[in-house]
């Protein structure tokens, strides 16, 4: 990282710690948005690509929103909606398949047979193991042009980003947990039970951050691919690890851990499961 | 010509038929003469200052020197204990005079240096070292047992710590010659019959002064820079890695196997990830779980992919046999998740 991308991080960082994202997260999954669409308005990132920013300033951003789990189609917006016919924003969601939180979108973009469309919702919302992730039906209208891989290699990319930024803040809630948490007399921390799966979390979550960044410079479809596959693997050991650290106060509601839990398992199939990922490394290196 | 295209070209036309093991005597003769050869070409050692053998070339390019070595399947570098990691020890620790002494003899495979760390009591717990050293007019009486010390078969020389005194801070850092008086080496058969490493008897060796590296007392703060260097991609770069896993990918698109298909992939992406954190390095303890992972992984599944012939000899089994050790040297990875947890996550002992 440069050092602009560290201030970057920094910032970041800590406008959202002091922007009580947890409290966004309920409201907007009750369906009150209203304190998220602030926070969007206030962090001014929505055009970090228009404004000269690079892919790997994305990753950069896309690692702080996943540490702190912000909810809405950042990932549409920021990331993918850049690389495709414009539209005007400041909200626009991008829809492959369902389109996410569409509903405060001010634009939806649909894109199909390498078409984009703009559409309409044409259905009630389905609800996410993500709370948050309100994803509805939506159907083309006037079509606007034709669309480029880059725009979806740009999601996958983002997507990853978000992935390593949340399963590295669940693997450091798990730590501090273990740390603070007695059984038997001793900190759960300090068994070697505990110890050796929180280790083996943060080996795969530190080897997959470089591949990240690698990918963000080179924009090959195999580091792309590589970078989600291995982000979405790491960020799952980390969840899993860190609810099995917390014990059952990580899976009740009450506890932040759960936003993590599950905004990752959503994220891990969101922009091509693993395993397309993994497909398409393979497809890559034997053309 | 740039730098990769010269190692290319030269690697094209130099590079051997597969030589015999170098746990044999005659393939440690063919492995040094092999390095004699990369010394001639100044290629084995490129990184390092150009008086002592080296190039003065930063680490990409040497990054870019064992991509195309791996690339061209050259051999493996008998030199590797010494170039690899009593170097970079030397580098941070040695004297100027110890560096201009050792380091020629080094790069051109004069001396072949083997590890003289574990003992029979003291294997993952290391500061539990019992050989000892005591001083006398001009140097240091050496006494007692090392074991595990691969390449000490066939090779020169040896390091190792001593215990000077008790506790962590009584441990000094040593050279010693396999063949000095005193010194007796019983060599210990792998499961190919082969000895590639050996039990190594001390008995009032003599070594000077000169060949302490560090301070006496200081030998684990000196050993622990060598265990980072055995840990990291010093001893395991990412071409290794990367060129293996290029063979897996070839060797799976032969049938395109869909059961397999997952883990191909998965070796590939940790080859990569490997690659691409040599110039941003996670710590040591990290890296040194990760590819001894990675490697019996990558290994495992191209026997998969072989089936019923697995089980005959060849490089993949080779390959596998060599990879099953990775998680055991350099400090088990059962140690290394006890440093990541305790002094990387900060928990608690």
């Amino acid at each position: 990282m440069t050092p602009e991308q560290r201030l970057l991080a920094t910032t970041l960082d800590k406008a959202l710690t002091d922007a009580d994202v947890p409290s966004i997260i309920r409201a907007w999954r009750t369906g009150n948005q209203e304190p998220g669409l602030a926070l969007w308005q206030n962090l001014a990132i929505t055009t970090v690509l228009d404004d000269g920013g690079s892919w790997s300033d994305l990753v950069v951003v896309f690692e702080q929103l996943g540490r702190h789990a912000v909810p809405g189609p950042w990932v549409e917006t920021i990331a993918v909606a850049p690389q495709l016919p414009r539209v005007p924003g400041p909200i626009i969601t991008v829809a492959y398949d369902l389109a996410l939180d569409a509903d405060v979108a001010n634009q939806i973009l649909i894109v199909k047979n390498e078409e984009v469309a703009i559409g309409h919702i044409s259905g009630p919302p389905k609800q996410s193991i993500d709370r948050t992730r309100h994803l509805f039906s939506v159907t083309a209208d006037e079509t606007l042009g034709a669309a480029t891989p880059t725009a979806w290699n740009a999601g996958a990319l983002a997507c990853a980003a978000q992935l390593w930024g949340l399963g590295s803040r669940a693997l450091d809630m798990a730590v501090e947990h273990a740390k603070l948490r007695t059984q038997f007399g001793r900190p759960i921390g300090s068994f070697q039970a505990v110890q050796h799966r929180l280790a083996d979390a943060h080996i795969a979550l530190a080897m997959a951050r470089p591949l990240l960044h690698a990918a963000a410079r080179s924009q090959t479809p195999q580091d792309i691919s590589a970078a989600k596959a291995m982000c979405g693997n790491a960020a799952d050991q980390a969840a899993r690890t860190a609810l099995q650290t917390h014990g059952a106060i990580g899976y009740t509601d009450e506890h932040d851990l759960g936003h993590y839990v599950t905004k990752i398992r959503a994220l891990v199939h969101a922009w091509g499961t693993t395993s397309t990922h993994r497909a398409r490394v393979l497809a890559a290196l034997c053309d | 010509m740039d730098f990769r295209t010269e190692v290319k070209e030269w690697l094209a036309t130099h590079v051997p038929a597969p030589l015999p093991s170098m746990d044999t005597e005659e393939g440690f003769a063919a492995h040094r003469a092999w390095e004699k050869e990369l010394a001639k070409a100044r290629l084995s050692v490129v990184s390092w200052p150009k008086e002592y053998g080296g190039r003065d070339l930063p680490l990409t390019d040497w990054l870019t020197f064992e991509e195309e070595y791996h690339r061209a399947g050259a051999p493996a570098r008998v030199s590797q204990n010494g170039i690899f990691l009593l170097a970079p020890t030397l580098f941070t620790h040695g004297t100027p005079a110890q560096r201009a002494r050792l380091l020629p003899r080094m790069a051109d495979g004069t001396d072949i240096w083997a590890q003289a760390w574990s003992e029979p009591e003291a294997g993952s717990d290391l500061a539990n070292i019992r050989a000892t050293a005591v001083p006398v007019p001009g140097g240091w009486r050496l006494n007692g047992q090392k074991t595990w010390s691969s390449r000490a078969a066939f090779a020169d020389r040896g390091f190792g710590l001593f215990r000077t005194d008790p506790g962590r801070h009584g441990l000094t850092y040593f050279l010693f010659g396999l063949r000095a008086d005193g010194v007796t080496v019983r060599p210990i058969a792998q499961w190919d019959g082969e000895p590639a490493f050996a039990e190594i008897f001390l008995d009032d060796v003599f070594v000077p002064e000169e060949d302490v590296v560090g301070e006496p007392g200081g030998g684990w703060q000196v050993a622990m820079s060598t265990a980072s260097s055995e840990r990291g991609v010093s001893l395991r770069s990412p071409g290794r890695f990367l060129a293996a896993a290029h063979r897996l990918v070839h060797l799976w698109a032969e049938t395109r196997d869909p059961k397999l298909a997952d883990r191909v992939a998965d070796a590939w992406i940790a080859a990569r990830a490997y690659q691409a954190c040599a110039e941003d390095e996670p710590p040591p303890s990290v890296l040194k779980v990760f590819w001894s992972e990675l490697d019996l992984a990558l290994h495992e599944t191209a026997l998969d992919l072989l089936g019923t012939s697995a089980e005959l000899t060849g490089p993949w089994l080779d390959g596998y046999v060599f990879a099953l050790a990775g998680p055991i040297y350099a400090g088990t990875n059962e140690i290394q998740r006890n440093v990541i947890a305790q002094r990387v996550l900060g928990l608690p002992r």
